[in-house]
């Protein structure tokens, strides 16, 4: 989870604000004297750079992937041309850049669309080609995702979702595109420019991909809402869907004293009880919700006390992580557990909600724990602790062949119940290998397995091999 | 009682629209076409009273068609027509049809459909009406004037004229057509009209008639976009003699605009600002 800092520069805006103020008794403003403090060009390029345009490509993509054609173009003198790498090219693993006003910004509240043609060498999907990247705080990023390209000029049209709110807006285009299928190839952009095309209808925006999510949450945890996207209809009749940036969209907290959000769709849970977020576009509700059910304050496991250098950890935000190849494995067909991870002030919980069994797997490389004489996990359940509840621990062996299977694999389970299991307080598991004669050996540690769960939930932290 | 108006192009606008005629027919016979200039209004509903359409104007034909003999409506279309307000109702100064995806009566989708049958019957005149039409794969909103069957005769030896039919997955066409025996169904005599820079559900527009003698001319907004006379059909002409009524309706599903799918959004709604007949 990151915890996402956001910098506002409003300078320019409350500058412009006071100029209004301040003139507004001399003269009635039209909103042209609003307006033509940004330029509206529409044009991206066309026939070149437009006026104040600047390429920034992404610091670890391929640098030169941009280049103007002037031989393979749609029309006029050039079009802008991207080589997309092969797999393992040197100069960069994928190819993509923004492309910015450095005029301070245009207005484009006139338009309804980014268009352009484009062709390519091949069939391909480009992964994100949009408008709205600036650098900056990316505020009204629009992002067409795997956009279809044929080897024929076809024109794209990219909705602006509300251009009410691009009085100044720097991102006249980015894009990100890696190999298909681990080969590059090339494709071409031109006549990209913003248009008021009139046929583009909203149909409907969306948050946390169209789900109605529920996660369980404490004070201070910041939570991000995301999965946001919003559907237009064209005049072809066809639905496109765009992913766009939270501050498009206008956020509610239906009980501010357990969850705030902000324009940029965080969350922030402030108190104990039940909060459901959601969202409106244009005055229409927004599709998926997200329920936070806080807890109130957070109550941390212990923090370890081994020294780093006795200790190989699975997970714990005190040591470094070994590899883990996943902290929950969806083993179907039996599995219900799902994850709700979550991070409490810089600390990271493994959530595990409708828990009967879960595994981890750390087998790429497996854990070599033959000089660690111990195994430690802390567990607590926010639930009641039901009749003849169990938590069993299994910790697996992938044996010499170093994989799972092969006839040499072993494992040993230990069961924990009352009164060792406790409601609403850390347990704190400490095993001893000596004790876990199942277990053939511990030089190819390969997973984790937890089980005897009733569907309720489990926090999980700390689970590390010491001596 | 009917004015027969018929009168030689005189007017600049009118010129325009000739022009138009012109340049979409290639008209190699006359410029000179005949076009009514209808100003009198003689029936109109502007939809700013009550909260059902007043029933001196309108009727309503309920049901799947099956009690009208055409189960489907003649066309496979999937919705039951009700009376009720969630399908039929006035407010805001419109009248409001609403399709909405619910099981009713044995169908999937209901709708609403009123007509001026028995109420309003007229023969030629301008019709046009002001509406904002709905969205979505299967979506088939009409206004449209359908012959009088007094006289005995069937469908469609009673006439029919289009005067907007809209696919709702074509957001930026409507089409316009006559039925009449030997160009019926799809084989109606139409011609389509596309908007470049607007949609038919995003904004509302005038879709209208001007029927005399001989012809009909439609248009959109300012836009004539066709004239069809007895030349243009393939069998009897068969538009100067009975009355016609008026019917607005929304149908869901059917052979015109396929059945919806996933992507439909429902409810659905035509909002009609009003509906006003000149002679």
């Amino acid at each position: 989870m990151k915890n996402i800092k956001f910098v506002y520069s409003k300078i320019v805006l409350l500058s412009l604000l006071l100029v209004i103020i301040s003139m507004s008794c001399e003269r009635e403003l039209s909103e042209d004297a609003v307006l033509a403090t940004f330029s509206p060009e529409p044009q991206v390029f066309v026939d070149g750079f437009s006026s104040g345009l600047e390429y920034y490509p992404y610091l670890d993509s391929k640098q030169e992937a941009f280049s103007v054609d002037t031989e393979v173009k749609y029309s006029g003198t050039n079009s802008m041309r991207f080589d997309v790498p092969n797999v393992g090219d040197p100069a960069g693993a994928y190819a993509g850049a923004i492309f910015r006003d450095e005029n301070g910004g245009r207005n484009l509240t006139q338009y309804d669309a980014l268009t352009f043609w484009a062709k390519s060498t091949k069939a391909a999907k480009i992964n994100d080609i949009g408008f709205g990247q600036d650098f900056g705080e990316n505020k009204y990023e629009v992002s067409k995702r795997a956009l279809q390209l044929t080897t024929n000029w076809v024109k794209y049209i990219i909705p602006i979702p509300d251009a009410s709110k691009l009085l100044q807006e720097k991102g006249m285009l980015w894009y990100a595109e890696g190999p298909e299928n681990d080969e590059g190839y090339t494709f071409w952009l031109d006549e990209v420019k913003f248009e008021k095309l009139g046929t583009i209808a909203l149909i409907q925006a969306s948050i946390l991909s169209i789900k109605d999510k529920t996660v369980t949450s404490f004070n201070g945890v910041k939570t991000s809402i995301d999965g946001i996207s919003a559907k237009f209809n064209f005049a072809s009749g066809l639905n496109e869907t765009i992913a766009i940036s939270p501050s498009y969209l206008n956020f509610t907290s239906s009980d501010t004293n357990v969850a705030t959000v902000d324009g940029f769709g965080v969350i922030t849970t402030v108190s104990a009880g039940s909060a459901v977020i959601t969202a409106s576009f244009n005055e229409v509700q927004a599709l998926g919700s997200l329920t936070i059910n806080s807890l109130g304050a957070f109550s941390h496991a212990p923090i370890p006390t081994q020294a780093p250098s006795n200790v190989i950890s699975i997970f714990s935000d005190t040591y470094t992580n070994a590899p883990v190849n996943y902290y929950n494995g969806y083993w179907a067909p039996w599995q219900t557990t799902l994850s709700d991870d979550f991070t409490v002030d810089g600390d990271n919980i493994l959530h595990y909600t409708i828990f009967n069994f879960v595994g981890m797997e750390f087998a790429t490389p497996t854990i070599d724990a033959s000089s660690m004489t111990h195994f430690h996990l802390d567990a607590y359940m926010p639930g009641a602790i039901s009749a003849g509840r169990e938590l069993r621990i299994i910790i697996v062996d992938f044996g010499p062949d170093g994989a799972f299977g092969g006839g040499d694999d072993s494992r040993h389970s230990t069961t924990f119940r009352a009164p060792t299991l406790v409601s609403q307080d850390w347990i704190s598991i400490d095993l001893s290998f000596s004790n876990l004669p199942s277990l053939a050996g511990r030089s190819n540690l390969g997973q984790l397995i937890l089980e005897g769960g009733d569907g309720s939930n489990i926090f999980i932290d700390n689970v590390y091999f010491y001596n | 009682m009917r004015l027969k108006n018929k009168q030689k192009i005189s007017t600049k606008s009118k010129c325009f629209l000739i022009v138009i005629v012109v340049m979409l027919y290639n008209c190699s016979s006359s410029e000179i076409q005949t076009v009514t200039t209808l100003n009198q209004l003689v029936w109109s509903d502007d939809f700013d009273n009550g909260s059902v359409p007043n029933p001196t104007f309108w009727g309503y034909e309920n049901g799947d068609g099956t009690s009208q003999g055409i189960p489907g409506w003649g066309n496979n279309e999937l919705q039951y027509y009700t009376d009720r307000l969630e399908n039929v109702k006035v407010e805001g100064g419109m009248l409001e049809i609403t399709a909405i995806k619910e099981a009713y009566m044995g169908a999937n989708y209901t709708s609403g459909r009123i007509l001026t049958k028995g109420l309003f019957q007229n023969k030629y005149g301008r019709y046009e009406a002001r509406i904002k039409l709905p969205l979505g794969q299967g979506i088939w909103p009409a206004f449209w004037l359908l012959g009088d069957n007094g006289s005995g005769a069937g469908w469609p030896q009673i006439g029919e004229i289009d005067i907007m039919e809209y696919r709702g997955q074509e957001p930026t066409v409507v089409h316009g057509s006559v039925h009449g025996p030997g160009y019926s169904a799809g084989e109606a005599i139409t011609k389509s009209y596309r908007l470049t820079n607007d949609r038919f559900d995003s904004n509302f527009h005038v879709f209208g008639i001007e029927w005399g003698p001989k012809y009909i001319n439609f248009y959109v907004d300012d836009v004539l976009y066709n004239q069809i006379t007895p030349a243009n059909v393939t069998g009897n002409w068969v538009f100067d003699s009975n009355e016609f009524y008026i019917i607005l309706n929304m149908a869901v599903g059917g052979s015109f605009a396929g059945n919806p799918t996933s992507e439909t959004v429902f409810p659905q709604k035509m909002y009609v600002d009003y509906v006003r007949v000149f002679q």
